[in-house]
Protein backbone atom coordinates (compact mmCIF):
# COMPACT_ATOMS: atom_id res chain seq x y z
CA UNK A 1 0.00 0.00 0.00
CA UNK A 2 1.37 3.38 -0.98
CA UNK A 3 0.31 6.52 0.88
CA UNK A 4 -2.73 8.36 -0.54
CA UNK A 5 -2.23 10.76 -3.47
CA UNK A 6 -0.34 13.77 -2.07
CA UNK A 7 -3.07 16.17 -3.16
CA UNK A 8 -5.55 14.31 -0.92
CA UNK A 9 -3.10 14.20 1.97
CA UNK A 10 -2.55 17.98 1.79
CA UNK A 11 -6.28 18.65 1.47
CA UNK A 12 -7.02 16.58 4.54
CA UNK A 13 -4.40 18.19 6.81
CA UNK A 14 -4.28 21.69 5.33
CA UNK A 15 -6.62 23.33 7.85
CA UNK A 16 -5.40 21.87 11.13
CA UNK A 17 -1.75 22.36 10.16
CA UNK A 18 -2.38 25.97 9.17
CA UNK A 19 -4.34 26.59 12.37
CA UNK A 20 -1.46 25.18 14.39
CA UNK A 21 1.13 27.32 12.57
CA UNK A 22 -1.00 30.43 12.83
CA UNK A 23 -1.07 30.00 16.57
CA UNK A 24 2.58 28.95 16.85
CA UNK A 25 4.33 31.56 14.70
CA UNK A 26 1.65 34.15 14.03
CA UNK A 27 -0.15 35.29 10.90
CA UNK A 28 2.93 36.86 9.33
CA UNK A 29 4.97 33.66 9.12
CA UNK A 30 2.30 30.95 9.00
CA UNK A 31 2.27 30.76 5.20
CA UNK A 32 6.06 30.36 5.03
CA UNK A 33 6.12 27.62 7.67
CA UNK A 34 3.19 25.93 5.94
CA UNK A 35 5.11 25.83 2.66
CA UNK A 36 8.23 24.48 4.36
CA UNK A 37 6.16 21.83 6.13
CA UNK A 38 4.38 20.47 3.06
CA UNK A 39 7.41 20.72 0.77
CA UNK A 40 9.42 18.69 3.30
CA UNK A 41 6.54 16.21 3.42
CA UNK A 42 6.44 16.07 -0.39
CA UNK A 43 10.18 15.38 -0.62
CA UNK A 44 9.94 12.51 1.86
CA UNK A 45 6.58 11.22 0.62
CA UNK A 46 7.67 8.45 -1.79
CA UNK A 47 9.91 6.93 0.87
CA UNK A 48 7.11 6.89 3.41
CA UNK A 49 6.64 3.23 4.26
CA UNK A 50 3.14 2.24 5.24
CA UNK A 51 2.81 5.26 7.51
CA UNK A 52 -0.19 4.53 9.70
CA UNK A 53 -0.49 7.95 11.28
CA UNK A 54 -0.07 10.64 8.62
CA UNK A 55 -1.54 13.25 10.90
CA UNK A 56 1.10 12.72 13.58
CA UNK A 57 3.76 12.63 10.87
CA UNK A 58 2.81 15.97 9.32
CA UNK A 59 2.57 17.61 12.75
CA UNK A 60 6.03 16.32 13.58
CA UNK A 61 7.33 18.10 10.49
CA UNK A 62 5.34 21.26 11.24
CA UNK A 63 6.71 21.31 14.78
CA UNK A 64 10.25 20.99 13.47
CA UNK A 65 9.58 23.94 11.15
CA UNK A 66 8.29 26.01 14.08
CA UNK A 67 11.49 25.29 15.99
CA UNK A 68 13.64 26.08 12.89
CA UNK A 69 11.73 29.30 12.45
CA UNK A 70 12.35 30.17 16.09
CA UNK A 71 16.11 29.67 15.73
CA UNK A 72 16.23 31.76 12.56
CA UNK A 73 14.30 34.51 14.27
CA UNK A 74 16.63 34.44 17.26
CA UNK A 75 19.58 35.04 14.93
CA UNK A 76 17.94 38.04 13.29
CA UNK A 77 18.28 41.45 14.98
CA UNK A 78 15.45 42.22 17.37
CA UNK A 79 12.64 44.19 15.75
CA UNK A 80 12.25 47.84 16.70
CA UNK A 81 9.91 48.21 19.64
CA UNK A 82 6.47 49.75 19.29
CA UNK A 83 6.07 49.10 15.60
CA UNK A 84 2.39 49.18 14.81
CA UNK A 85 0.87 45.75 15.31
CA UNK A 86 -0.19 43.91 12.19
CA UNK A 87 -3.87 44.51 12.31
CA UNK A 88 -5.08 43.37 8.92
CA UNK A 89 -4.05 39.76 9.28
CA UNK A 90 -4.31 39.44 13.02
CA UNK A 91 -6.51 36.57 14.18
CA UNK A 92 -9.90 38.24 13.78
CA UNK A 93 -11.26 37.53 17.21
CA UNK A 94 -10.21 36.20 20.55
CA UNK A 95 -7.89 37.83 22.98
CA UNK A 96 -4.66 38.96 21.24
CA UNK A 97 -3.02 38.99 24.65
CA UNK A 98 -3.45 35.23 24.95
CA UNK A 99 -1.81 34.71 21.59
CA UNK A 100 1.14 36.89 22.48
CA UNK A 101 1.51 35.00 25.72
CA UNK A 102 1.35 31.64 23.92
CA UNK A 103 3.98 32.74 21.42
CA UNK A 104 6.31 33.84 24.20
CA UNK A 105 6.40 30.33 25.71
CA UNK A 106 9.47 28.15 25.11
CA UNK A 107 9.04 26.10 21.91
CA UNK A 108 8.29 22.75 23.57
CA UNK A 109 5.71 24.17 25.90
CA UNK A 110 4.13 26.18 23.11
CA UNK A 111 3.84 23.17 20.83
CA UNK A 112 2.42 21.04 23.65
CA UNK A 113 -0.14 23.72 24.56
CA UNK A 114 -1.23 24.30 20.97
CA UNK A 115 -1.48 20.66 20.05
CA UNK A 116 -3.33 19.77 23.22
CA UNK A 117 -5.76 22.69 23.51
CA UNK A 118 -6.12 24.06 19.99
CA UNK A 119 -5.87 20.86 17.99
CA UNK A 120 -7.16 18.54 20.68
CA UNK A 121 -4.47 15.95 19.94
CA UNK A 122 -3.86 13.10 22.40
CA UNK A 123 -0.65 13.22 24.44
CA UNK A 124 0.63 10.14 22.59
CA UNK A 125 0.69 12.15 19.33
CA UNK A 126 2.21 15.19 21.00
CA UNK A 127 4.95 13.03 22.52
CA UNK A 128 5.72 11.66 19.09
CA UNK A 129 5.87 15.13 17.59
CA UNK A 130 8.20 16.39 20.32
CA UNK A 131 10.25 13.20 20.38
CA UNK A 132 9.71 12.66 24.09
CA UNK A 133 7.73 10.42 26.44
CA UNK A 134 4.00 10.84 27.03
CA UNK A 135 4.75 11.93 30.60
CA UNK A 136 7.20 14.58 29.37
CA UNK A 137 4.63 15.87 26.86
CA UNK A 138 2.04 16.12 29.60
CA UNK A 139 4.55 17.92 31.82
CA UNK A 140 5.35 20.41 29.03
CA UNK A 141 1.69 21.20 28.53
CA UNK A 142 1.23 21.56 32.26
CA UNK A 143 4.23 23.87 32.64
CA UNK A 144 3.05 25.91 29.66
CA UNK A 145 -0.40 26.25 31.15
CA UNK A 146 1.01 27.49 34.44
CA UNK A 147 3.21 30.06 32.71
CA UNK A 148 0.26 31.27 30.67
CA UNK A 149 -1.82 31.68 33.77
CA UNK A 150 0.92 33.65 35.46
CA UNK A 151 1.46 35.83 32.41
CA UNK A 152 -2.22 36.60 31.94
CA UNK A 153 -3.34 36.87 35.55
CA UNK A 154 -0.33 37.77 37.64
CA UNK A 155 -2.45 38.53 40.73
CA UNK A 156 -4.38 35.28 40.66
CA UNK A 157 -7.59 36.79 39.31
CA UNK A 158 -10.89 34.90 39.56
CA UNK A 159 -10.48 33.47 36.04
CA UNK A 160 -7.69 31.26 37.31
CA UNK A 161 -8.87 27.70 37.64
CA UNK A 162 -7.36 24.65 39.20
CA UNK A 163 -4.88 26.70 41.17
CA UNK A 164 -3.01 24.97 43.92
CA UNK A 165 -3.85 26.41 47.27
CA UNK B 1 -9.49 26.29 27.76
CA UNK B 2 -10.07 24.82 24.32
CA UNK B 3 -12.54 27.57 23.54
CA UNK B 4 -10.30 30.30 24.87
CA UNK B 5 -7.41 29.23 22.72
CA UNK B 6 -9.43 28.80 19.57
CA UNK B 7 -10.15 32.32 18.41
CA UNK B 8 -9.54 31.93 14.68
CA UNK B 9 -12.55 31.87 12.43
CA UNK B 10 -12.99 28.78 10.33
CA UNK B 11 -13.67 30.62 7.07
CA UNK B 12 -10.49 32.67 7.42
CA UNK B 13 -8.36 29.63 8.11
CA UNK B 14 -9.95 27.88 5.16
CA UNK B 15 -9.15 30.76 2.81
CA UNK B 16 -5.63 31.38 4.10
CA UNK B 17 -4.71 27.70 4.14
CA UNK B 18 -6.05 27.24 0.61
CA UNK B 19 -3.77 30.04 -0.55
CA UNK B 20 -0.81 28.53 1.33
CA UNK B 21 -1.51 25.16 -0.33
CA UNK B 22 -1.44 26.89 -3.74
CA UNK B 23 1.97 28.30 -2.83
CA UNK B 24 3.13 24.76 -2.04
CA UNK B 25 2.01 23.58 -5.48
CA UNK B 26 3.77 26.49 -7.21
CA UNK B 27 7.03 25.73 -5.41
CA UNK B 28 6.67 22.01 -6.05
CA UNK B 29 6.34 22.81 -9.76
CA UNK B 30 9.41 25.08 -9.75
CA UNK B 31 11.45 22.56 -7.77
CA UNK B 32 10.31 19.69 -10.01
CA UNK B 33 8.84 17.71 -7.15
CA UNK B 34 5.64 16.88 -9.01
CA UNK B 35 5.80 13.29 -10.25
CA UNK B 36 2.21 13.35 -11.50
CA UNK B 37 0.17 16.48 -12.22
CA UNK B 38 -3.60 16.24 -12.47
CA UNK B 39 -6.18 18.79 -13.60
CA UNK B 40 -9.78 18.88 -14.76
CA UNK B 41 -10.37 20.05 -18.31
CA UNK B 42 -13.84 21.11 -19.44
CA UNK B 43 -14.92 19.69 -22.78
CA UNK B 44 -18.08 19.15 -24.85
CA UNK B 45 -17.87 15.43 -24.00
CA UNK B 46 -17.75 16.08 -20.25
CA UNK B 47 -15.16 17.12 -17.69
CA UNK B 48 -11.96 15.21 -18.39
CA UNK B 49 -9.46 14.37 -15.69
CA UNK B 50 -6.04 14.69 -17.31
CA UNK B 51 -2.82 13.43 -15.74
CA UNK B 52 0.73 14.07 -16.93
CA UNK B 53 4.22 13.13 -15.80
CA UNK B 54 7.46 14.90 -16.81
CA UNK B 55 7.52 12.42 -19.73
CA UNK B 56 4.11 13.38 -21.14
CA UNK B 57 0.37 12.80 -20.87
CA UNK B 58 -0.20 9.56 -19.04
CA UNK B 59 -3.96 9.38 -18.48
CA UNK B 60 -7.23 10.90 -19.68
CA UNK B 61 -10.33 9.84 -17.74
CA UNK B 62 -13.97 10.44 -18.62
CA UNK B 63 -16.33 11.59 -15.86
CA UNK B 64 -17.86 8.12 -15.44
CA UNK B 65 -14.67 7.04 -13.70
CA UNK B 66 -14.68 8.16 -10.04
CA UNK B 67 -11.91 10.76 -9.58
CA UNK B 68 -10.81 9.24 -6.29
CA UNK B 69 -10.25 5.88 -7.95
CA UNK B 70 -8.21 7.44 -10.76
CA UNK B 71 -6.04 9.37 -8.28
CA UNK B 72 -5.50 6.24 -6.17
CA UNK B 73 -4.52 4.32 -9.29
CA UNK B 74 -2.01 7.02 -10.31
CA UNK B 75 -0.53 7.06 -6.79
CA UNK B 76 -0.23 3.28 -6.66
CA UNK B 77 1.04 2.69 -10.21
CA UNK B 78 3.25 5.76 -10.79
CA UNK B 79 4.09 7.73 -7.65
CA UNK B 80 2.22 9.00 -4.60
CA UNK B 81 3.49 12.51 -5.43
CA UNK B 82 0.27 13.34 -7.27
CA UNK B 83 -0.51 17.06 -7.22
CA UNK B 84 -3.55 18.93 -8.47
CA UNK B 85 -1.98 21.73 -10.50
CA UNK B 86 -4.34 23.40 -12.99
CA UNK B 87 -1.69 25.92 -14.05
CA UNK B 88 0.90 23.23 -14.64
CA UNK B 89 -1.56 21.65 -17.08
CA UNK B 90 -2.20 24.87 -19.04
CA UNK B 91 -0.36 23.87 -22.26
CA UNK B 92 -2.27 20.59 -22.50
CA UNK B 93 -5.57 22.25 -21.63
CA UNK B 94 -5.05 24.82 -24.40
CA UNK B 95 -4.42 22.11 -26.98
CA UNK B 96 -7.48 20.14 -25.92
CA UNK B 97 -9.62 23.29 -26.09
CA UNK B 98 -8.35 24.05 -29.58
CA UNK B 99 -9.04 20.47 -30.65
CA UNK B 100 -12.63 20.62 -29.37
CA UNK B 101 -13.16 23.94 -31.15
CA UNK B 102 -12.02 22.30 -34.40
CA UNK B 103 -8.87 24.45 -34.57
CA UNK B 104 -6.32 21.71 -33.90
CA UNK B 105 -5.74 18.55 -35.90
CA UNK B 106 -2.85 17.05 -33.95
CA UNK B 107 -1.50 17.22 -30.40
CA UNK B 108 1.98 18.57 -29.87
CA UNK B 109 2.44 16.75 -26.64
CA UNK B 110 4.45 13.72 -25.70
CA UNK B 111 2.74 10.60 -24.45
CA UNK B 112 3.92 8.70 -21.39
CA UNK B 113 2.97 5.07 -22.02
CA UNK B 114 3.61 4.05 -18.40
CA UNK B 115 -0.02 2.96 -17.84
CA UNK B 116 -0.42 1.24 -21.20
CA UNK B 117 0.03 -2.50 -21.54
CA UNK B 118 3.20 -3.81 -23.19
CA UNK B 119 3.65 -6.12 -26.17
CA UNK B 120 1.00 -6.42 -28.86
CA UNK B 121 -1.45 -4.04 -27.12
CA UNK B 122 1.16 -1.31 -26.90
CA UNK B 123 1.98 -1.69 -30.60
CA UNK B 124 -1.72 -1.34 -31.45
CA UNK B 125 -1.91 1.89 -29.43
CA UNK B 126 1.29 3.25 -31.00
CA UNK B 127 -0.06 2.54 -34.48
CA UNK B 128 -3.36 4.15 -33.55
CA UNK B 129 -1.53 7.33 -32.53
CA UNK B 130 -0.52 7.68 -36.21
CA UNK B 131 -3.99 7.64 -37.75
CA UNK B 132 -4.51 11.14 -39.15
CA UNK B 133 -7.30 13.48 -38.08
CA UNK B 134 -10.51 13.01 -40.03
CA UNK B 135 -9.77 9.48 -41.23
CA UNK B 136 -10.39 6.05 -39.75
CA UNK B 137 -8.87 2.61 -39.81
CA UNK B 138 -10.18 -0.85 -38.85
CA UNK B 139 -9.45 -3.23 -35.98
CA UNK B 140 -8.08 -5.74 -38.49
CA UNK B 141 -5.76 -3.19 -40.05
CA UNK B 142 -4.45 -2.14 -36.62
CA UNK B 143 -3.81 -5.79 -35.75
CA UNK B 144 -1.94 -6.24 -39.02
CA UNK B 145 0.22 -3.15 -38.45
CA UNK B 146 0.96 -4.37 -34.92
CA UNK B 147 2.22 -7.62 -36.40
CA UNK B 148 -0.69 -10.07 -35.82
CA UNK B 149 -3.09 -9.80 -38.80
CA UNK B 150 -5.64 -12.23 -37.32
CA UNK B 151 -5.87 -10.56 -33.89
CA UNK B 152 -8.57 -7.98 -34.71
CA UNK B 153 -10.52 -8.79 -31.55
CA UNK B 154 -7.42 -8.45 -29.35
CA UNK B 155 -6.69 -5.13 -31.05
CA UNK B 156 -10.21 -4.01 -30.15
CA UNK B 157 -9.63 -4.93 -26.50
CA UNK B 158 -6.32 -3.04 -26.44
CA UNK B 159 -8.05 0.06 -27.77
CA UNK B 160 -10.87 -0.30 -25.28
CA UNK B 161 -8.30 -0.03 -22.46
CA UNK B 162 -6.47 2.96 -23.97
CA UNK B 163 -5.21 5.01 -20.98
CA UNK B 164 -5.06 8.25 -23.02
CA UNK B 165 -8.22 8.41 -25.15
CA UNK B 166 -8.70 11.43 -27.46
CA UNK B 167 -4.94 12.14 -27.48
CA UNK B 168 -4.29 8.60 -28.73
CA UNK B 169 -7.27 8.57 -31.10
CA UNK B 170 -8.76 5.14 -30.55
CA UNK B 171 -12.07 6.65 -31.73
CA UNK B 172 -10.58 6.52 -35.25
CA UNK B 173 -10.67 2.72 -35.32
CA UNK B 174 -13.94 1.16 -36.53
CA UNK B 175 -15.12 -2.34 -37.53
CA UNK B 176 -14.54 -3.41 -41.16
CA UNK B 177 -18.15 -4.60 -41.25
CA UNK B 178 -19.55 -1.08 -40.84
CA UNK B 179 -20.85 1.05 -37.98
CA UNK B 180 -18.58 2.82 -35.52
CA UNK B 181 -18.04 -0.03 -33.06
CA UNK B 182 -17.31 0.05 -29.36
CA UNK B 183 -15.68 2.83 -27.34
CA UNK B 184 -14.23 2.69 -23.82
CA UNK B 185 -15.69 6.13 -23.09
CA UNK B 186 -19.28 5.38 -24.26
CA UNK B 187 -20.25 5.11 -27.93
CA UNK B 188 -21.94 8.53 -28.08
CA UNK B 189 -18.56 10.15 -27.49
CA UNK B 190 -16.99 8.18 -30.32
CA UNK B 191 -19.75 9.37 -32.61
CA UNK B 192 -19.34 12.95 -31.38
CA UNK B 193 -15.57 12.92 -31.99
CA UNK B 194 -15.92 11.40 -35.47
CA UNK B 195 -18.49 14.08 -36.30
CA UNK B 196 -16.16 16.81 -34.98
CA UNK B 197 -13.41 15.51 -37.26
CA UNK B 198 -15.77 15.42 -40.23
CA UNK B 199 -15.59 11.68 -40.86
CA UNK B 200 -19.25 11.31 -39.88
CA UNK B 201 -21.57 13.75 -41.56
CA UNK B 202 -24.67 15.57 -40.31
Amino acid sequence: MSPPPFTRFMEEHREPVYRFLLAAVGPHDADDCFQETFLAALRAYPRLAQESNLRAWVFTIATRKVIDHERARARRPAPVEHLPEQTADQPPDGDPEIWRAVRSLPAKQRVAILQRYVLDLPYADIARTLGCSVEAARASAHAGRRKLREALHPDGSPRTTGGRR
Amino acid sequence: MTMELDPIRRADVDRASRLAAEHVVERARRERLEDVVVASVDSPVGVLLVAATPRGIVRVAFPEEPQEAVLEELAADLSPRVLADPRGMDPVRRQLEEYFEGRRRRFETRIDWALAPTGFSRKVLEQTARIPYGSVSTYGEMARRAGSPRAARAAGNALHDNPVPIVVPCHRVVPASGGIGRYGGSEWRKEWLLRLEGWLQG
